[in-house]
């Protein structure tokens, strides 16, 4: 027993401890999902109802009355987003509410913080995979051919999201516990996330109407790019868009320039809110 | 290497008591000018040395707000120090509170492995000891029923069995073992025992005199922050009484 030598209680090693925690990243993953929908019929299922509801509005009010249907296959390219888009949301939302919302245990036991926002992360996957599967069958019904590039681009996506909300998260619920002013500022910016990307629009408007420098500030932002990374390779090569007369323009350079510009800037949220959660963890105790 | 399980150095704590916590008011604050105080700080610990040996029982004994708690969330390392530094040997496991880690929507049972694996067991070691959990806690046949429709009592009970079960190196007490019933609490109390002569290393902090004469060897006094006594726990406690 007297092997192990004497260490500081609070030695963390941030984010990798978590590793050393699955089985315990399980567990609390888990506990989440019970308790969100305790005591509901529906349970699970209000993941994909809420969804389902969104994706309908939008449907009817941008598709049909305001017509953007007219482009091919307008629903393929509007789910692709609104999945990624709803992640992103869960995924930020959530994390940042979790340390306050674990305060008991926070205060209280010593675990690596990092455990609560990672297993936000971890739930908000496993609502999105379904939707994605959904996503696929979608594709695959309008004569999806995708390149091995564009699928190498949505993963790249994938990993761009799940770091800008795991950074984006650890940073804000590191505030949250500070200022609980944090949840409705990230509440307002996830309500802007849907529009701040071209989910709903095609990105060459922000350019033909705003020109090329608003545009490419627009571009930075990672959801941005995962977004249109997801366009190019579920919508993109769907029949439709392939056929299409006018053919449907992609930005430029996506895969080549913005790609790696978008992984980089979500790692660098992933380092400052790591670093920032790391410098405020040894007060949360006191604070909460 | 020594036989140290415990070593705390000189470790401060400073606390603010901060007197706002919405951001608009510290916003308010910045643009009149600082003036006024947002917060105000008082020293919890102030210089406060402590060596536990392996296998020692010790107890954290003082009048309310002398430091006790303090210090032992600094040594389970759910606080950092301002100064000083506090290092451990081997596995701790802190019952700062009976039931921490318990969610009330979960099942008795649920909630016995999330709180072992937070408590520092693998889920494994948490099924083999899962029988002797549940029957040292006396719930029997509610283990399966949501926490939120337990008694206070077996409540407690069970989340004191899922800590006591833990087996750790280092084991912290805080204001726990007067769970339950009186039956109870005398089964908790042979449990510590039990766990201190196998050699568990116990820090306890407790205003029932009584008991921590019978379980602990040692007693550190603190008054204010500071230590003002450590020595044969009889001793502590005289001190304690006359004053």
């Amino acid at each position: 027993m007297s092997v192990a030598t004497l260490t500081p209680p609070d030695k963390g090693g941030g984010l990798l401890d978590v590793l050393h925690h699955r089985e315990l990243l399980h567990l609390i993953v888990r506990k989440e999902l019970k308790v969100r929908y305790r005591s509901s019929v529906l349970g699970l299922l209000w993941s994909y109802v809420k969804p389902a509801v969104q994706f309908v509005v939008f449907y009817f009010a941008l598709g049909v009355f305001l017509g953007l249907n007219k482009q091919p296959n307008f629903v393929i390219y509007m789910f692709s987003g609104i999945i990624l888009v709803n992640f992103f949301s869960e995924a930020f939302g959530q994390a940042t509410r979790s340390i306050v919302a674990n305060g008991a245990l926070v205060k209280k036991i010593f675990l690596p913080r990092e455990l609560f926002p990672v297993a936000s992360i971890w739930v908000a996957i496993i609502h999105f995979l379904p939707q994605l599967l959904i996503l696929l069958a979608a594709c695959l019904f309008f004569g999806w051919a995708p390149s091995f590039v564009q699928l190498v681009g949505a993963l790249g996506a994938f990993a761009m999201v799940t770091m800008l909300g795991l950074g984006l998260g650890l940073l804000f619920a590191a505030a949250n516990v500070m200022f609980r002013d944090s949840e409705n500022i990230v509440d307002l910016m996830l309500m802007m996330a849907t529009w701040l990307s071209p989910v709903l629009y095609s990105w060459y408007l922000v350019r033909d109407t705003l020109g090329e420098t608003f545009y490419f500030f627009y571009q930075l932002n990672p959801m941005t790019i995962a977004v249109e990374l997801f366009h190019a390779a579920f919508w993109f090569p769907t029949d439709a868009v392939q056929r299409a007369p006018e053919g449907a323009p992609l930005p430029e350079h996506l895969i080549s320039l913005w790609l790696p510009v978008g992984l980089l800037i979500s790692a660098i949220f992933l380092v400052l809110g790591q670093t920032v959660f790391r410098r405020l963890e040894g007060r949360f105790a006191q604070e909460l | 290497m020594g036989n140290e399980a415990i070593v705390v150095e000189n470790v401060s704590k400073r606390f603010n008591l901060r007197h706002t916590r919405s951001l608009k008011e510290t916003v308010v604050w910045l643009f009149k000018g600082r003036r006024g105080d947002l917060s105000s700080t008082f020293m919890a610990l102030d210089g406060v040395d402590l060596t536990v040996n392996s296998g020692e029982s010790v107890a954290l004994l003082g009048y309310n707000g002398s430091g006790k708690s303090t210090l032992l969330k600094l040594i389970s390392g759910v606080m950092g120090s301002d100064s000083g530094s506090v290092r451990t040997r081997g596995k701790v496991a802190g019952l700062i509170e009976v039931g921490a880690g318990f969610h009330p929507d979960l099942t008795g049972r649920e909630n016995v492995y999330l709180n072992g694996v937070i408590l520092g067991m693998t889920e494994q070691e948490t099924t083999e000891r899962f029988d002797e959990i549940v029957e040292f806690s006396e719930i029997g046949k509610f283990i399966d029923t949501e926490v939120k429709f337990y008694s206070s009592g077996m409540f407690l009970r069970l989340a004191f069995s899922v800590a006591v079960h833990t087996r750790p190196d280092v084991f912290l007490i805080d204001e726990i073992l007067s769970v339950g019933d009186e039956p109870f609490q005398k089964k908790c109390l042979a449990r510590v025992q039990e766990l201190r002569s196998s050699g568990t290393t116990l820090v306890v902090v407790s205003h029932d005199l009584d008991m921590v004469s019978r379980v602990c060897d040692r007693g550190v006094v603190l008054r204010q922050g500071q230590k003002i006594a450590d020595g044969p726990i009889a001793d502590a406690v005289r001190l304690l009484r006359e004053n």
